[in-house]
Formats: structure tokens, C-alpha cells, sequence
């Protein structure tokens, strides 16, 4: 290649394709239309009267802007207000839903977060026969797809006698996942050995170096897995699904089901399925505007590893 | 209590093993193995060779279940329906994420983007569904409005069988495209600048580049990803829940499906139980045949 040929390149290179970056850019655009557009769409549909939708208002805005259909989720509408707005009348009360939620993803984030760093430090620092072929185990739970453990997790729970609680919606997850103790096992064998040495020097204990060297030397990864983990807890459906039948238990998932087959089949109150919907998104959305670096970052290691 | 006087003995004896407290800390966690996913596990199985109602004691009934299972055309329509699902689903998907992963890459790096394009994974299946299934109504959702200002046909989406997979794998792409662009983005990390430099001085064009740098260099963790998306996608069950519980007919009973109103609608637990070990013998043989075609474990990177 001439000189010329060269440094006509470099000079191409610094302004690549003009053409490409704006298609690059119309792409990326449109993704992210499609991907916010349908929250807009909950928004101003939960803030219409279902009277105005169903009139066939297409308009961008809400449709005779109102908050009723928030009133009927919560319950606070008396039942015949309820039916003129268009809602099916049967009683139906997210506060509820959105207690046992809260419930139960902080019952499995707390116990599942806990005793996985507890289990993650005895096979990354402790010293005992055994320790592989136990933890080799719990990699191989890490194979189980979830399907299966269902059913019979199902039956133990109903033995138990837990069916219809908070409680047998836990369990299974509280005291563990695979994926927990193999996330944090990796970042505590990252902590220098030579601290902990120091620590027992000074006349600690081992379990004293897991509460107050390990544990809060590994805080940026546990509020990640906490996080995670109380994501994946709010948002879970079929297991709930199976063990609740009342609205003792029922989570925000499970009460969407419900209200959502409840609604008359031939005039759905879409106004009030919009509000009930974004009751159920809006914590995890203020979750993740508070902690999106954390998840963002997170995603490459829980994925590739 | 017993880790006393191992805790205090540790400090001067560095070499006594740390057994008791070991087990004390893996117990709740070894518990919860044990129980929630070990004997489950094998429970299952054998459950898939009985009768189980939830009523009576489970009987063996042998090779039962199985047999009723290949000669079952409700099995074999929610296998098929299942698999449709899973191949629009991941193609469409991942087609998707590796363009996005790739501009995530080469054109912005911006922390906004990668944050807005995983939002909708941060809301439940079930959130996702009840959107798209008002979006998509058929009288009054927006996307036929839209379709009609275009001079075109209503489509009833997720009421006719033509439209109902495709539409359903669709709305799956939706909440997880993101995820899946960003699993591939962390991929993409992993190759060395220096690649890219070579490729520039060399005057390959960014079409080029994808193809001879990106793809070959990506190929493992790409393998990778897609057994992990896969194995979820087999596994679709609230969105069809939620939004058409099957129908219309039986055009949407997944697998999963099918094995919940098996259970909870027939208390046939162990037929049920039969067909989950179907999924999950579907679910090995993909991932050890991904295994073996793509060569996942090696990396053109050594």
C-alpha cells in the first residue's frame, strides 16, 4: 500500500461510514422507543376513565385524566362506583398484595443473602475434609432446571402444611440458591488471607473475621445479590401461583392473575389492569433508577462465569 | 455453642480443622439444598412412575406415565407449540441483542443506554403481558389503531392461531432483549482492544470487522449465552398464563403449561411429574448437543 492510500485510510477511519453511524443510531433509537413506549402506555392508560377508552380515545395523553382506577385497586371505591367506572365490583385490594410482596421478597432476600454468605465462607475460607465433594454438590444444583423442583416442593410444602402462607412462598428460596453461595464464594476467596491471619493474631475468632472483615469487605457484591435476589423474588409468578389460594398469600403477581381474570371478559377495565400493573412495577423501577450502575455491572459476571 | 471452643482454639492452632464451625455456618444452606432441590430432584422422578393424586398414597404404575406420554397428541402438540415458541423467541432475540450488544460496543458506551434497555426486564413477566395484551387488544389496544391508520387490517394478535406464538415470543423479547445484549456486551469486553486496532490499521471496514473479529472471537461466550436463554425459553409459562391460558384452543399450551393444568387442574401429579422429566431430558439433550456443536468450552482467544 502507498503512503497515500494509508493516510487517505487513517482519515477515512476517523469519520467511519457517516452513513452507518446514522442507521447505527436510527436502530438504536427505535429500540429504545419500543422498549419505553409500552410504560408510557401503562401510565396513561392507568390515568384514563375507562369511559374515554372505551369511546376509542387513541389520544397520546390520558383520556378524561382521572385516578379512579387507582382508588379501585386499593379498594378505597365503594362497589358501585367501582362498576359505573367500569370495574368488575368484585373486591379487590393491592395494599394486600403489595404487603405479602414485600414480605416475601424480604424474607428470601434476608435469609437467602445470610446463609449463603454464611455457607460461601466455609468453603472459600474454612479448612475441613470434605469440602469439595459438598460444594461440588451445590454446583450441581446449579444444573437443576427450576421446572422441576415444583411439583414436589409443592407436595413437601402442603405436608408441611404451608400452603395459603407467606411463609411456604419463601422457603424453597430462603435458605439458599447455588447461584448465591457459588456469587459470593467468588468474592470472599478475593479477599488477601493475610488480613484474616492478622485478625487472628490480634486474638479474633474465625467466625468473628466472617461478621467483621469478611462480610463488610464484601458489602459492594452483597447489596448487588440482595438486590437481585429481591428482584427475582417480586417479579417470581409460578411458584407462588401454585401455593397461594386466598388473599392470605397472594403477591402482587399472583392479584394481577386474579384481576386481571376477573375483569369482564367482553368490557376488561383496562384503566384499573393498567393501575394494578404499575403498582406492581413501580418499586422494582425506583429499585433499579437507585442501583441500575450495580445491576448494569453485575450482569457480565452472573452471565459469562 | 460447639464453635467456641473451636473459635478461640484457631488463633495458635491454624492447622486443627474448622469442621464444627463449618458445619454450623453450610447447615441452613446445605439444608436448604438438601431439601428444596436434591430430593425434589430425585422425588420427581420417582413420582413420574406413580399414580399421585394428592389424595390417595402414590402406587407404582411403572412405565405407565411414559407410555401415555408418547402416545399423549396433547404432548406432543405442547412439545411442538413449545418449540415454535422457543425458536421465534431466541432467533428473534438474539439476532437483536448482538446488534445492540455490538452498537453498545463500537458506537456508545453510554450507562443511560445500557440502563433504559434493561428496564423492562426489571418488571415481572406477568407486567410485561398485561401491557402488550392491552397494547394489542384487539378493539381498543393502540397497536390496532395504529395498524388501521395505516390503511391495514386489524390483527387479533393473541386471539387467532396464527399469530398466537409468534406474538407471545415476541413480548418475551421485549422483556428480555435487554438482559441478553447486556450478557453479550460483557462478552465483547473480554476481546482485546488490540483486535479491533489491527483490524483498523489494516483498513477493514466495521461490516468486516463484526465478521472477522466479533463473530469468531465471540463465539464461545455467544454459545454460552444462548444455552443459558434457551433453557429459559423452554421454561415459558406467565405470559401465556396470563394472557391466553392456552388458547385459543390449544394454539399457546406450552409445555409448562400443559404440566400445570396436568397438576392443579387434573391432580394427575404423576403424570405431571412424567412430563417435567420430559422437559428436562429436552433440556439436557440441547444443552450437551450446543455443547458439543459450538465448542463451547474453547476460546479462539488463546
Amino acid at each position: 500500500m502507498t503512503a497515500a492510500a494509508v493516510s487517505a485510510h487513517t482519515v477515512g477511519s476517523a469519520k467511519p461510514f457517516p452513513i452507518g453511524k446514522v442507521l447505527a443510531w436510527t436502530f438504536m433509537g427505535i429500540i429504545m422507543v419500543i422498549t419505553i413506549v409500552p410504560f408510557y402506555w401503562m401510565i396513561r392508560t392507568a390515568l384514563s376513565s375507562n369511559a374515554a377508552l372505551y369511546s376509542g380515545s387513541s389520544s397520546l395523553l390520558p383520556a378524561n385524566f382521572n385516578v379512579g382506577s387507582f382508588a379501585r385497586v386499593f379498594g378505597i371505591q365503594t362497589g358501585e362506583a367501582a362498576i359505573a367506572q367500569g370495574g368488575s365490583g368484585q373486591s379487590i385490594d393491592f395494599w394486600r398484595y403489595l404487603g405479602n410482596s414485600l414480605v416475601v421478597a424480604s424474607l428470601v432476600t434476608a435469609g437467602q443473602v445470610f446463609f449463603s454468605a454464611c455457607a460461601a465462607y466455609a468453603f472459600s475460607r474454612l479448612k475441613w475434609r470434605g469440602r469439595d465433594v459438598v460444594y461440588s454438590l451445590f454446583l450441581g444444583g446449579l444444573m437443576v432446571p427450576a421446572i422441576f423442583t415444583f411439583l414436589p416442593n409443592f407436595v413437601l410444602i402442603k405436608n408441611l402444611g404451608l400452603i395459603d402462607s407467606l411463609l411456604g412462598i419463601s422457603l424453597p428460596t430462603m435458605l439458599m440458591t447455588p447461584f448465591a453461595v457459588f456469587f459470593l464464594r467468588q468474592f470472599f476467596m478475593n479477599v488477601p488471607v493475610e488480613l484474616e491471619e492478622a485478625a487472628l493474631l490480634d486474638g479474633s475468632s474465625k467466625i468473628g473475621n466472617f461478621f467483621r472483615l469478611i462480610l463488610p469487605m464484601s458489602s459492594a457484591p452483597i447489596a448487588t445479590l440482595s438486590v437481585l435476589t429481591f428482584i427475582a423474588s417480586w417479579n417470581d409468578y409460578f411458584w407462588p401461583l401454585m401455593v397461594s389460594y386466598s388473599d392470605n398469600s397472594r403477591v402482587l403477581t399472583v392479584g394481577l392473575g386474579v384481576f386481571k381474570a376477573q375483569t369482564p371478559q367482553t368490557g376488561p377495565d383496562w384503566s384499573g389492569l393498567m393501575a394494578a400493573t404499575l403498582i406492581a412495577a413501580i418499586p422494582m423501577l425506583v429499585l433499579f433508577a437507585l442501583s441500575a450502575k450495580r445491576i448494569v455491572n453485575s450482569i457480565g459476571f452472573s452471565g459469562i462465569k | 455453642m460447639s464453635n467456641t471452643p473451636v473459635a478461640s482454639g484457631s488463633a495458635k492452632k491454624r492447622s486443627r480443622s474448622d469442621l464444627p464451625l463449618a458445619v454450623l455456618m453450610i447447615a441452613p444452606a446445605f439444608i436448604g439444598l438438601a431439601v428444596f432441590l436434591l430430593w425434589p430432584t430425585i422425588y420427581g422422578i420417582g413420582l413420574s412412575f406413580t399414580n399421585f393424586n394428592l389424595l390417595t398414597p402414590p402406587k407404582f404404575v411403572g412405565f405407565n406415565n411414559y407410555i401415555r406420554m408418547i402416545e399423549d397428541p396433547m404432548f406432543w402438540n405442547a412439545a411442538w407449540v413449545t418449540v415454535y415458541y422457543v425458536v421465534v423467541n431466541i432467533g428473534v432475540q438474539t439476532v437483536l441483542a448482538l446488534g445492540i450488544a455490538v452498537l453498545m460496543h463500537r458506537l456508545t458506551q453510554s450507562m443511560i443506554v445500557r440502563s433504559l434497555i434493561l428496564t423492562p426486564y426489571l418488571v415481572s413477566n406477568v407486567v410485561a403481558a398485561l401491557v402488550f395484551f392491552w397494547i394489542l387488544d384487539n378493539q381498543l389496544g393502540i397497536g390496532n389503531h395504529i395498524l388501521v391508520s395505516m390503511g391495514l387490517e386489524r390483527i387479533p394478535f393473541l386471539s387467532q392461531d396464527a399469530t398466537v406464538i409468534p406474538t407471545i415470543a415476541l413480548i418475551n423479547v421485549w422483556r428480555h432483549v435487554g438482559y441478553t445484549a447486556l450478557l453479550i456486551f460483557a462478552g465483547l469486553q473480554t476481546i482485546p482492544e488490540s483486535a479491533y486496532e489491527a483490524a483498523k490499521v489494516d483498513g477493514a471496514s466495521e461490516w468486516q470487522t463484526f465478521w472477522r473479529i466479533t463473530v469468531p472471537l465471540l463465539r464461545p461466550i455467544l454459545a454460552l449465552v444462548l444455552i443459558r436463554t434457551i433453557i429459559g425459553s423452554f421454561q415459558v409459562f406467565d405470559t401465556v398464563a396470563v394472557t391466553t391460558a392456552g388458547g385459543p384452543v390449544n394454539s399457546s399450551r406450552v409445555l409448562q403449561l400443559y404440566i400445570y393444568n396436568m397438576a392443579f387442574g387434573r391432580f394427575q401429579f404423576g403424570y405431571a411429574s412424567a412430563l417435567s422429566v420430559g422437559l428436562m431430558v429436552i433440556l439436557v439433550v440441547i444443552t450437551f448437543l450446543q455443547y458439543r456443536l459450538t465448542r463451547a468450552g474453547d476460546t479462539d482467544l488463546n
